[in-house]
């Protein structure tokens, strides 16, 4: 099977959000194809996380649709659900660990709930994960509370990455690494993508994550995507907010 | 997903292809895994060249099915053998921890220390709002009355509806079964000196507590908590303000002041509640009811009632307080910090009550 034949991992057509009186996105079009890596960048405030949640179906669209590997998330049935969202993986902003599971168990979360993998298994697998994100199988022992800001973070892409999923929401992943780890972080994800055929969204507002990983970029602005095309071609583009980002991008390089 | 994970074993050949990860290999996995394991033992060449996708919970399959060594005979692409690599170089060390199961003697320790601790804890609290007393005394423009006055409001004006509902239910009980009792031994009249009394002295004040207890206090708990866990109360520290004195100080001044009102007010619907039903079941009319408390219900009795409401409401917004600054940041010890005020707060006031009850035995009991 080509993979022209597959249906886009995302696609969102006309869609609205509104959030009690607030209209978040207005006739919002986005289409993912497997294997890319979209870098999703925006204002403050523009609805970059609120999108990621769409997607996963968290929030209902007004208006429009969402499409997730063909399918319609929200017509599906709860079997068909369940086995769409152990498709994707998703890394919250704040991490948003299970806080009263310790760190391994948090990764081994979602391999348990598979419940048919044996305990040796999930070990050897959450240890892989833990290794990946550069912790120590020392650290799975402690609570997400004794955690610093950055493992938390790590720890909750180990916990993304455990079904090893075709599609990977990462909503802020540098946010909070040190300029090492963000590198590694990097280069873990471009490995994996490589080995793996992911399909990534992130939302980030680091210049050296997305040059470094982004094959797209979508840019949200004005309720909708402005622009969506590879980093070269959006970069290029003419609109304050890119304007902006580029002069941001050019300061930091210097 | 639409190329399952295959597996062809033949004279000692073991061949692989097709997608080799965790959600295609779900819907087969025990039988794939019965025949990995089977076929494996027999099999030294393994051909993976035509896998199209291999994910590390396949490689962990496939090293475990190798006894965790690379087979003599291997044939890879070389992404797919990185994959496999990273697992075996993985450590597989142990990570559960054994839950040893404790002794009784230990158990018992446990809670006495446990005990002991939150005793120590109560009493700090105290000492700690003693001081903050004698400080906002000495600068009053600090005193927090906007946080005073809106938890009297929460605690207390929206407390209302419930404390007078169950009040009201339970006068209607009361009477009603006191009735039935009364009118079979012919001491109709008594129904006033029984409501009056048991409402206003005993039954009001311990009503109000145990609601207030369930709705207040455990909301104060679980406030209070979630300022720890996400780490509100260290941001107020940070800013150079006193948590006591913002955030636990209000809340006691609330429930102590709110508390006698609500008490006030949930014995007098019950009383009419009890009235009601008496006037329904024994033909006691209202007038007759309300002249008769006044002789059959000394005032001491409304004195000793109020006075228990502000001590209830001390104790349940102490006992609040102290358990929501005892949450740790994560979810589970909020629930137990908000379970354990409330039982306590409940218990205490029980306790309370009985201290009060053997201390003003001599009062407010009408001499026939």
């Amino acid at each position: 099977m080509s993979v022209a034949e597959k249906p886009p991992v995302v696609e969102i057509c006309g869609m609205s959000t509104r959030i009690g009186d607030r209209l978040v996105h207005r006739n919002l079009d986005l289409r993912v194809e497997r294997g890319q890596v979209v870098g999703l960048v925006g204002g403050s405030g523009s609805g970059k996380t609120t999108l990621l949640r769409q997607i996963l179906g968290l929030i209902q669209p007004a208006a429009g649709s969402v499409r997730l590997f063909g399918e319609n998330l929200g017509a599906a049935g709860a079997v068909a659900q369940s086995a769409l969202l152990r498709r994707l993986g998703m890394l919250f902003q704040a991490g948003a660990l299970f806080s009263a599971l310790p760190a391994f168990d948090n990764i081994a979360f979602p391999l348990r709930e598979l419940k048919c993998l044996d305990e040796d298994w999930i070990r050897r697998l959450v240890n892989l994960k833990l290794a990946m994100v550069e912790l120590e199988v020392e650290h799975g022992k402690l609570m997400p509370a004794e955690l610093s800001g950055g493992m938390v973070k790590r720890v909750a892409l180990a916990r993304a990455l455990a079904l090893e999923p075709e599609l990977l929401l990462l909503d802020e992943p540098t946010a909070g690494l040190d300029p090492d780890r963000s590198r590694s972080f990097v280069k873990l994800l471009g490995q994996l993508q490589g080995e793996l055929g992911l399909t990534v969204i992130m939302v980030t507002h680091d210049p050296e994550t997305l040059s470094g990983l982004a094959t797209h970029i979508a840019v949200l602005a004005d309720r909708h995507i402005i622009k969506f095309g590879t980093v070269a071609d959006v970069m290029s583009a003419d609109h304050p907010f890119l304007a902006g980002f580029r002069d941001g991008d050019k300061s930091r390089l210097l | 997903m639409n190329n399952p994970p295959r597996l062809q074993i033949e004279s000692g050949k073991a061949v692989l292809t097709g997608e080799w990860t965790l959600a295609a290999m779900l819907p087969e996995l025990p039988r794939l895994q019965a025949r990995l394991t089977a076929g494996g033992l027999g099999s030294f060449s393994w051909d993976l060249s035509a896998v199209d996708r291999l994910d590390s919970a396949a490689a962990v399959l496939l090293w475990r099915t190798w006894n965790e060594r690379w087979p003599a005979d291997l044939i890879v692409t070389e992404t797919h053998r990185r994959t496999v690599e990273r697992v075996s170089l993985a450590p597989a060390g142990a990570n559960s921890e054994t839950v040893t199961a404790r002794g009784l003697v230990e158990r018992i320790g446990d809670l006495m220390l446990g005990s002991i601790d939150n005793a120590v804890g109560l009493v700090t609290l105290f000492g700690q709002m003693l001081l903050d007393l004698w400080y906002l005394a000495r600068h009053p423009s600090e005193m927090p009355w906007k946080e005073s006055a809106a938890n009297i409001y929460k605690s207390g004006a929206l407390a209302l509806p419930v404390t007078g509902l169950v009040g009201f239910l339970i006068g209607v009980t009361i009477s009603y079964l006191s009735a039935l009792q009364l009118r079979s031994v012919g001491a109709d009249l008594f129904i006033v000196n029984i409501l009056g009394i048991s409402i206003i002295r005993e039954l009001g004040p311990v009503l109000v507590a145990v609601l207030v207890a369930g709705r207040s206090g455990s909301a104060m708990t679980a406030q209070i908590g979630v300022m720890r866990v996400t780490e509100e109360i260290d941001a107020l520290a940070a800013m150079g303000i006193s948590r006591s004195i913002r955030v636990v100080l209000p809340k006691l001044l609330a429930l102590t002041v709110v508390m006698p009102l609500l008490v006030l007010w949930a014995s007098a619907i019950a009383l009419i509640g009890g009235m009601l039903s008496a006037m329904l079941q024994l033909d006691i009319s209202l007038a007759y009811f309300v002249e008769n408390l006044q002789r059959a219900v000394p005032v001491a009795n409304l004195v000793i009632g109020l006075t228990k409401g502000v001590v209830f409401g001390f104790i349940v917004a102490w006992v609040a307080c102290h358990f929501g600054l005892r949450v740790k940041p994560n979810t589970e010890s909020l629930s137990t910090n908000t379970t354990t005020s409330v039982v306590t707060a409940i218990t205490l006031v029980i306790l309370a009550d009985a201290v009060f009850a053997i201390n003003t035995r001599n009062m407010g009991i009408p001499q026939l």
